[in-house]
């Protein structure tokens, strides 16, 4: 209902909705008629964004060894960088996720969704002065898809088997129909370079908001208003001042002392406190992020249903979400898909905690003796906390679950997706199918639970080219129970996106899309003292 | 950490350099060579007679050359313990989004497919002749990068040690003079207090006080390229301020106890009996002679100051070589790991030879050994 409201507000901000519209579709979705006035004029008024200012942003995630070159963003500060200096070819609407225009204009697949073609825009000029041309945006993709790529994004490309122009179009062809692509292209590793960005992948050069002017990695980046941007509704302010501050503590200290307008990361064990001070607002974001306690489905005593099924019913969740997030966070239901994804499945009934059912499950799998649970506090903040209250919670359905403290060095090489039974994190993806297929596919590399069903890997690849919206959904529902109730899968809850900003910062968008608004609250907001 | 840092290195190197080797009777610090040695111009090698003629040049001589094989020792012990840490660049550069592909081409690229032992060869090779190479992670210059790093790191000790030295020999003077009064006793207990605190809450608390609450220094305390003198000194004040109060009680006791241990002696109560101001007999009789521990505890500080700050330089937000070297052993980037492991390692054991040197020159009877 909220999320409704706040859509139409949203869309009132964004002028793609006028009062009598708004109205119209706000009472007939159940706000009084007071409330309905009210919400318009907030949202009119916020319309009106202010522009100028230095924007400073404390963030942490970045180290010195950053790199400037897209295909090599790893850090939540690069992220950020990235989205300020270039563009993708399609970016995701914030509240709906749906794909929507960037540099390319339009787009349309094949009956067989096998092959897309893409307009691009024109009148668009990259940073250096020179025109963004076909050539510019083929010679980017296939940077990230060629043999030598050492691309971030070399997953999702991997389906793409042939780059072209064809005049000014982008055509994209694919090994099999995928009705998702655009989507795909959202990847923030997809700036848009000129020349493809072979010569000098770092430069900075893009067709973003905002020039690159400094760039320390690990220290700070700075970054001045693009006057020629080919958008009008971003970049409201006049340069940008990236600080990395990778200490929680520090963080808080300069945003509540007003030195910084903005941080990501805000602890939630401090959050309360600094909801307190008198100048500073909590940016909390529901997300796709999902902490996760994953066995594999083919190794002994896991490989055992029951056992997996007790294992799952012992989860206490409302408490995980409680302790481990400060109820920052939604509960999960043992599938990796929440609301905020398209085509979501409603109505599956929510798995709760349920000593009982563990038990008698626990009992039916015939497996005795300790479970084995591997841990570290980089799988996720608090993560061997969470595995101390899985232990406590477990016990009180007769299992015993040891768990083992693992070093963070290498974690993710020796422990995560090699171990039988850990504890780890994943960040959401932008469409079902791409979630599912990095992580639930037979032959994906990295299938952490060994989810190795022939029978789900087809309906997945079939809903990848079904273009039929009502026909897709049914067979997103069919893969979510199949993981729930048969997978390798526990998964506890969803965490959200907390960061915070001092009162003067306006215009935040909360985006499903990833955390930061996506990346590009710098290039969203504004500041109005 | 912080006291672990100033105390294990530095006391190897001494070990290393004053035991291991046959020095030469006539720079021998300890004083207590065999009485064989007194034939020493009869042998008659070159550098035998050398180095009684000129015993501080044949001591920084042979330092020098020991530095040169230590440093090399420790470039052997960080390559072994970089590639004994659990995965490769590689794997923990790309971390959880690693593919197998991705992987291979950066293996592929950085030739780190190759043993381990021509890798090291390798970069031994440009390190020799001063190229360090480039970093494996950003694929920039490591000496360039260092450079600013370092400059940052040198700026930030500098105004700390400028501080903190001179204030603490001070402190400790004075202490000597109100010795069990109540000054001694308010400076004691201060000094304590700071150094039992863990550096970084030292740092929380001025955090509080001076930049959340009364809003009068400059945090955070990032430095770069564009900014004035005036504001880097101000955006250093709070770490120094820090830095000082860490630094400062180990200084102040030694001070106290080596000028303590010493008016215990003959000549301080002969002095005494002249009529002598206290003052003057500390600062005159007292002070030179008690001046070779201190200088090492110094010494010790400021190679802390150096190499030891990267608690503070992250509570500070400060670009330091600490955070620098720490992010690249996060991912392994070996060139980097190495450069910084090495200037570390080079300041450590040019402080201690300094300071080793100063003890001798303040003290006659350590160059005129009977």
């Amino acid at each position: 209902m909220t999320e409704y409201t706040n859509y139409l507000a949203r869309q009132v901000m964004l002028g793609k909705m006028n009062r009598r519209e708004f109205m119209g579709r706000a009472l007939a979705a159940g706000v009084a008629l007071s409330t309905a006035g009210t919400l318009f004029a907030t949202s009119a008024q916020a319309q009106e964004p202010k522009r100028g200012g230095n924007l400073k942003l404390g963030l942490e995630g970045g180290s010195a060894t950053d790199s400037n070159d897209p295909a090599k963003f790893l850090s939540q500060v690069m992220f950020c960088i990235g989205r300020c200096w270039g563009d993708m070819l399609v970016e995701s609407e914030p509240l709906t996720g749906q794909p929507v225009p960037a540099l390319a204009e339009s787009w349309a697949p094949s009956a067989d969704a096998a092959t897309w073609t893409f307009k691009i825009r024109k009148g668009v000029k990259f940073h250096d002065g020179k025109d963004l041309t076909i050539d510019d945006v083929v010679k980017t993709l296939q940077r990230h898809t060629d043999e030598k790529s050492e691309s971030g994004a070399l997953g999702v490309m991997k389906s793409i088997k042939e780059i072209k122009a064809d005049g000014d179009d982008l055509v994209l062809v694919l090994t099999e129909g995928n009705a998702d692509l655009p989507l795909l292209l959202t990847d923030y590793h997809l700036v848009i370079q000129p020349g493809g960005g072979y010569d000098n992948p770092g430069a900075g050069i893009g067709t973003g908001p905002y020039k690159l002017s400094s760039f320390e990695p690990g220290v700070r980046t700075t970054l001045e208003k693009n006057a020629d941007d080919w958008r009008t509704d971003r970049g409201f302010v006049d340069s940008i001042e990236i600080i990395n501050m990778n200490d929680a503590t520090a963080r808080i200290a300069a945003l509540s002392s007003g030195q910084v307008h903005y941080i990501n990361r805000v602890d939630p064990k401090t959050v309360n406190l600094l909801k307190r001070a008198p100048n500073v607002e909590i940016l909390s974001t529901s997300g796709r992020g999902h902490y996760v306690f994953i066995m594999h489905c083919n190794t002994a005593p896991f490989d055992n249903v029951d056992l997996r099924m007790a294992l799952k019913y012992a989860m206490d969740r409302e408490n995980m979400v409680k302790t481990s997030l400060g109820g920052y966070g939604k509960v999960g239901n043992d599938f990796p898909i929440n609301e905020t994804y398209a085509l979501f499945p409603e109505g599956i009934e929510q798995r709760a905690y349920d000593p009982d059912k563990a038990a008698f499950h626990y009992k039916k799998s015939g497996h005795s003796g300790p479970v084995l649970l591997r841990t570290s506090d980089v799988a996720f903040p608090g993560a061997v906390d969470a595995a101390v209250l899985y232990q406590d919670s477990a016990k009180k359905a007769g299992i015993e679950v040891e768990v083992k403290r693992e070093p963070g060095d290498g974690y993710w090489s020796n422990v995560w997706n090699v171990q039988p039974f850990s504890t780890s994190y994943w960040g959401g993806r932008p469409t079902q199918d791409q979630m599912y297929s990095t992580a639930y596919l037979s032959s994906a590399d990295w299938n952490d639970t060994r989810f190795l069903r022939p029978d789900f890997d087809k309906i997945l690849l079939e809903a990848r080219s079904e273009l039929d919206e009502t026909k897709r959904k049914d067979m997103y529902r069919t893969m979510a129970m199949t993981v729930r109730d048969e997978g390798g899968l526990i998964l506890p809850m969803f965490n959200d996106f907390v960061n915070a900003s001092t009162k003067a910062v306006k215009g935040y968008v909360h985006d499903i899309g990833n955390d930061m608004s996506n990346g590009y609250v710098a290039t969203r907001v504004w500041l109005d003292a | 950490m912080a006291a672990l840092g100033p105390d294990t290195g530095p006391a190897q190197a001494t070990a290393a350099t004053a035991g291991g080797e046959s020095l030469p009777q006539s720079v021998a610090v300890s004083g207590t060579e065999p009485p064989a040695m007194a034939t020493g111009p009869v042998t008659g090698s070159v550098w035998r007679r050398f180095s009684l003629r000129r015993p501080l040049a044949a001591l920084i001589l042979q330092r020098l050359g020991l530095s040169v094989g230590l440093l090399f020792a420790v470039s052997l012990m960080i390559f072994g313990g970089v590639e004994a840490l659990p995965g490769d660049f590689a794997t923990t550069y790309l971390g959880q989004s690693a593919t197998p592909q991705a992987v291979e081409n950066i293996r592929k690229d950085l030739g780190l497919d190759r043993p381990m032992t021509e890798r090291y060869v390798s970069w031994l090779g440009g390190a020799v002749q001063g190229d360090f190479g480039t970093s494996w992670a950003s694929r920039n210059s490591v000496s360039e990068q260092i450079g600013k790093r370092l400059g940052n790191s040198l700026f930030l000790a500098f105004f700390a040690a400028i501080i903190s030295v001179p204030l603490a020999v001070a402190l400790g003077m004075l202490a000597v003079q109100y010795r069990n009064r109540l000054p001694d006793k308010i400076i004691n207990v201060v000094s304590l207090a700071a150094i039992s605190l863990p550096e970084f809450f030292v740092g929380y608390l001025l955090i509080l006080f001076f930049a959340v609450q009364l809003g009068v220094a400059t945090f955070p305390s990032t430095v770069y390229d564009s900014m004035g003198f005036g504001e880097r000194l101000s955006a250093i004040a709070l770490p120094v301020a820090t830095l000082v109060l860490v630094v400062l009680a180990h200084m102040m006791r030694m001070t106290r106890a080596a000028i303590l241990n010493v008016m215990a002696s003959a000549y301080v109560e002969t002095a005494e009996l002249k009529g002598l101001s206290a003052f003057r007999i500390i600062a005159r009789h007292a002070a030179p002679n008690a001046v070779a521990p201190v200088i090492n505890v110094i010494a010790l500080n400021l190679a802390y100051l150096v190499v030891g700050v990267v608690v503070v330089e992250v509570v500070f937000v400060y670009p330091g070589m600490g955070q620098y070297m720490v992010d690249a052993v996060t991912v392994r980037d070996m060139p980097v790991v190495q450069a910084c492991g090495l200037i570390f390692a080079a300041f450590y054991i040019f402080l201690n030879m300094a300071a080793d040197l100063l003890a001798i020159i303040a003290n006659p009877r350590l160059r005129h050994p009977r």
